[in-house]
Order: C-alpha cells, then structure tokens, then sequence
C-alpha cells in the first residue's frame, strides 16, 4: 500500500512540479534570524485568516444597502458560528494590522530596507497601504448607522481635495447621497479590487524576498557597502546558513499558532464588534467612529487647528507615504545596527508614542460633547429651591454640561466649570455667557429674562470654599450620625 | 540566490537584420493588440463604474407635509425619501433634515450634515443650538456657525410653500467645504 501511495506521489511529483514548487521554502537562510523574523510570516497568517473568513461570511452576506444589515444580524444571531465568523474577521483584521506594525518597526530597527532589499520594504508599504483600505472598506460593510455616516465623513474628506475633491466625494457615496449603490461599491472594493491587488503584492513581496534573501541580523561597525553586500551575504550563507524549512520556520509556525489562538479566542470570548443602529440617515443620533487603527487618524484631524485642517487632511497621508516609499532610496547603505542609528530609534519611538497618544485621545474623544449628561445631582448643585437651583437646571438644558465638566459630570469640550467662580468675576461671567468665546456659543440672544441671572448664580457656587465647606458639613453629620448609632 | 541576478537572453546570437525587424514588427503588433484588447475592455468597464459622477439627478421637490404640521419658531428633524433612489436602497433612500418654521409662510429646511466633515448635527430644543457629536462644531438656529471647526453655516435646501404643502427640493449630502 505504500509502496503504491508513494509511486502515485511519485508520479504527481513529477507531472506537477510540487517538489520544486515548494523548494523555496528550503532556500538557505542565515541562522540567528530567529525570534524577531517571525512577523511578518504572522501578518501572511493573519491574512489567510481574513480570506478563510471573508469568504466564509460572503456565503451569507448580501451587498445591497437594503439588506447588508439584515444578513448581519442574521450572521449574528442566527446562523451557527456566525458571530465567531465575525469575530475572527474583526480580530484578524485587527492582528493583521499590528503585525504589520511590528513587522514594519522590526524591519526599520534592523536597517533590513537597506541595500539590497530597498523594494521589498516599498513592496510592503503598499501591502500596509492596502492592509489600512481593507480595514477602513471593511468597517463599512458592517452596514449600520456608523458605517453609513464614516462614508458621509470619507467623502467630505475626499471633497475636500482641490479641483476633483467633488467628483471623488460622489464617486464614494455612489451618486449624489448615501443610497442603493453606496454599500454594492464598496463591497466589490472590499472584496475583489484590494484583495486582487493584494494577492499581487504580497506574491511579489515573497518573490523579492527569496530573490535578494532574509537580512542578516545588523552588526554594529559593519555598515552595508552596495559593491560588496552581496558577496558577503553568499559568503555567510555558505558558512553558516540553514534551509528555512524547517530550520527557521519552525518559530513562524509556533509564533503563528499562537496567533490564530488569539485571535480564535478573542472571536469567542469578546464576540465581534455590536452593530449599531440601521443604517438610515434619517436616524441624526449618530455618532460615527472609525474603528481603532485609524482612531488616531480621527485624533489627529481633531487636534489640529482648523486652519491647517483641510491641508494636513490630504497632504498628511501623502507625506507620510511618499516618507515611507522612499525611505530605502535615500538611505539604502551605511549602518544596519539601531545602536548606531540613533536617529532611526528616536523616529520609531516617537511614532509609537505619537500614534498611540493621538489613539488614546481619539478613544477619549474629549472635543465631542457629552450628550449623555444628565441633569447635576442635588449633592452637587448644593440648593434644591432658589435661583442656584434653577441655574443648575438650566445649565444642563442650555447644553453647557454638553461641554463643562462640574465636580466631574458633564462633558470636555470646554474647561472644567468646577471652580469657575474662583476665576471669574460676577461681570466677566455675564459676559462670557452673553458673548460667547472663540470655543463657544454666545447665549445672549436666547436666554429669557431671569434665566442668565440664575446661570450666573448656580456658576456662583461653583468655588473652592464653598465645596470645602459642604464637605466639612457632610463629615460633621455622617460622623453625628455615626456616634448616635 | 544571486543566480537568478544574472540576466539572460534567449535570443541566439546569429541573427539576420531582416530577423531582428521581423521580431520587433512582432513585438509591437502585440503591444498594440494587448492595448486594443485593454481599451474594448476597459473603457466601457471604467466608464460603468464612474458612472455615479455624471448621474444627473432630476432635481425634484418632495412633499414634507402641511405648514400646520409645523409650529412657528419651532425646529423639527424630518424624514425625506430620496424619489429618485435605486430600488434597492431600503432605508438609506431616507434622510433627515432639520425644518425650522420662520414665520408663517416662511421655513428653512437645514442639512444634518455638519459642514465640518459631514457629521450628522442634533438639535437642542432648550438650548436652540445645534450640535455636532464628532467635534462639537454648534450652530444657531438659523444656522451660522456659533462655535467649533465647521467653517460654514449650516446648508440649506430650497423649501417651498405650494398649493398648501410644505415642499423641499431632494437633499443631496453637500461637499461644501474645500480646501
Ligand atoms: S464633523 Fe461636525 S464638528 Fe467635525
């Protein structure tokens, strides 16, 4: 019998070529890229896994911006390992993306984008490109009130490029507003036109990397020399080299495995993202997100002064990918080792810290107002009749608690209103309510008699003394109370 | 590795001129070909797919109801389908617009969208403002900016009062705001 299995592999072998198709896998590697090779082999997985999935989903999923949310739910709540399905796309994705990141920053660190593998991290950064599309289409295709609103957000950023700013804007909502052809374009986007793409590039990123060969680990003092590189890298792959399979691709699996278990265990354990609200834009309580790997992005846009907004909205992107393309052009000799590349540390970790302050921002979202703040609470107004308690009411009916945060209720698009009246006068309040400021609206026009008076009064309260003295009497009774008990 | 860096030619070396211009007549007739073959195809596939952008909707005024469906000073989000939608837009024909009556005869229909990015804007009946959730752009009730990055005032569709109905030109989502 086995003889006859292996006489029929024989036969298959060599009619097919499978041996030598995968014989770049055997391909002689230097021997210590050990631990820190294995993410990019992890991102492949993490696609694999989102092709696995998306495929699996499209079974169910219908494109059409009638139906899009209904097979959702029905993926969801229905069909079995449905909501798993969605969990492993959204936390694939997500793995995708930090791999990416790990693999772009391992990449950078050890100088490998240098002489001869300069395409092979321009290669790469178009995959992070695509990888970044892919997530952003995919956020839409979860067809619901916040998907349906980023498109209206996309396609006002789009508008904002000059002279086609306005074709493109169209181009991504389908027409004229959101509606039948929105969802189907993106859908074709999402699933056809970046995957293909995709399958290119990353065909032509593992070309390059068997063509020019894994970088050697860097070595401080042995700076990349073009004329001589290549010798030098045969020359220790013959001394000390071993076959990537299995040698070295043993860690990639390992560390792989480990991957698709928590990814596997985040689907099942966490459950994919809620879907929100119908996508119908005539819902106005919508509060539209980008999902987190582009959070920052959202930060950014929101931090920065709006004069500058429209220009760092298009050229950011343009600059930073222009950066990235030619970074191996520019600097594709000299020093491998990050020891010697101060610079190179100093731009890693300021991208870390950058990206991951502006995401934080973005999580926390302090320049949206809060429109869950509920009326300030008795212990807090400090009056239950009166023109301070009135004022209290108002402040949070006028909208100013959207915005001010009072002993740390209400929102943070303004400052913190705790201590105001340690601040301002009893005039320079009337005049900043009546007036407005550069962050806020003037409310002159549309209090009614007696209601700015009220304002100012319960604002009036709002002092250090006045708080301390409150806690002293909430002590001073808790403790009565405590010694009559 | 390095193997494959070498460059080969498979043309053999003794070569006859007329053979050389045979072979670049050759090379170039299926350059063009494959061009023709890309343009038969590609054109009308391009041409399908920007579409959207030469679209030219028939500007048409919807009904949105009575004026005494609509108290004076007061502003209100309104439902409009879109009469000139695909069939199979479902519920995202709809958009929602803010009314607001004037005067008698007089009302102006706003756009939800913020005109910062696009955000939907809500009302605040107390307040009389209206405010963006993605970066607190406010707005007055007639809708010029009050506060936060929207750089225009809010847009206005066209509404008209005909034969007793309150009647709104289709709301597009405008691009208003460019560089
Ligand atoms: S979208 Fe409204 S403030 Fe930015």
């Amino acid at each position: 019998m086995i003889k006859l299995l292996k006489t029929v592999w024989r036969w298959l072998d060599d009619r097919l070529g499978i041996s030598v198709l995968l014989s770049p896998a055997k391909h002689i590697a230097p021997q210590d890229a050990k631990w820190w090779y294995v993410f990019g082999s992890a991102t492949l997985v993490a696609f694999i896994v989102q092709v696995a999935s998306g495929v699996a989903l499209a079974f169910s999923y219908i494109s059409s911006s009638s139906q899009a949310y209904e097979t959702l739910l029905f993926i969801t709540n229905n069909a079995p390992f449905g909501s798993f399905l969605r969990g492993l796309h959204y936390y694939g994705a997500s793995a995708m993306v930090l791999m990416i990141g790990a693999h772009m920053a391992q990449t950078f660190l050890f100088g490998a984008y240098k002489f001869p593998r300069e395409m092979t991290w321009t290669t790469g950064i178009c995959l992070l490109g695509f990888t970044l599309a892919m997530g952003f289409t995919g956020q839409l295709l979860r067809w619901d009130s916040t998907a349906a609103w980023s498109v209206v957000v996309a396609a006002e950023q789009a508008g904002r490029i000059p002279i086609i700013g306005d074709w493109v804007a169209r181009f991504i909502l389908g027409g004229n507003t959101i509606g039948g052809a929105t969802l189907s374009r993106f859908f074709a986007i999402h699933v056809f036109v970046l995957p293909g793409m995709m399958f290119a590039f990353i065909g032509l990123h593992l070309w390059l990397v068997f063509r020019h060969g894994i970088s050697e680990p860097p070595v401080a003092g042995k700076p990349v020399n073009p004329a001589t590189y290549r010798a030098e890298y045969e020359e220790l792959l013959k001394k000390s080299g071993k076959p990537f399979w299995p040698d070295l691709a043993w860690r990639d699996v390992v560390v792989s495995t480990l991957l698709i278990i928590a990814i596997a265990l985040a689907a099942f354990f966490v459950g994919p993202p809620v879907l929100d609200k119908p996508p119908d834009p005539s819902i106005l309580a919508a509060d539209p997100r980008p999902d987190w790997y582009l959070l920052w992005y959202f930060g950014l846009l929101s931090l920065i002064p709006e004069r500058i907004e429209g220009y760092v909205m298009i050229g950011f992107p343009i600059l930073i990918g222009l950066f990235l393309l030619f970074v191996p052009i520019w600097n594709h000799k000299g020093e491998r080792a990050a020891s010697r590349r101060p610079w190179a540390i100093a731009m890693a970790f300021l991208s870390v810290i950058m990206i991951g302050a502006l995401w934080w921002e973005g999580q926390h979202s302090p320049w949206s107002p809060n429109f869950e703040a509920q009326p300030l609470s008795g212990k807090v107004v400090r009056a239950t009749t009166g023109p301070v308690f009135t004022g209290a009411q108002l402040f949070h009916d006028k909208g100013c608690l959207n915005c001010h945060l009072v002993e740390g209720f209400g929102g943070r698009r303004g400052p913190d209103l705790t201590y105001i009246a340690d601040e301002l006068t009893h005039d320079n309040l009337v005049i900043r309510i009546v007036n407005g400021g550069t962050n806020m609206p003037a409310y002159g026009p549309s209090l009614k008699p007696g209601e700015l008076d009220a304002l100012v009064a319960f604002l009036e309260t709002r002092k250090h003394s006045l708080r301390r003295q409150e806690q002293q009497t909430e002590t001073a009774s808790s403790s009565m109370a405590a010694t009559n008990e | 590795m390095n193997t494959s860096l070498v460059e080969s030619s498979s043309v053999p070396p003794t070569e006859t001129p007329q053979e050389i211009s045979r072979r670049r007549f050759f090379e170039k007739l299926s350059i063009a070909l494959v061009g023709l073959c890309t343009a038969i195809i590609g054109l009308p596939l391009v041409g399908f797919i920007v579409a959207p952008f030469f679209r030219k909707v028939p500007e048409k005024w919807v009904t949105i109801g009575k004026p005494d469906d609509f108290q004076i000073g007061k502003t209100v989000a309104i439902t409009v389908t879109d009469p000139s939608s695909l069939p199979w837009a479902g519920v995202t024909a709809k958009s929602g617009v803010w009314l607001r009556r004037v005067s008698e005869d007089s009302f102006i229909a706003f756009s939800a969208n913020c005109t910062h990015l696009g955000c939907p804007v809500r009302w605040l009946p107390d307040a009389e403002l209206f405010m963006c959730p993605c970066h607190g752009g406010v707005y007055y009730s007639d809708g010029k900016v009050a506060a936060g990055p929207p750089p225009l005032p809010l847009f206005r569709y066209d509404v008209q009062v005909a034969n007793g109905e309150v009647q709104m030109k289709q709301a597009i989502v405008p691009i208003s705001t460019t560089l």
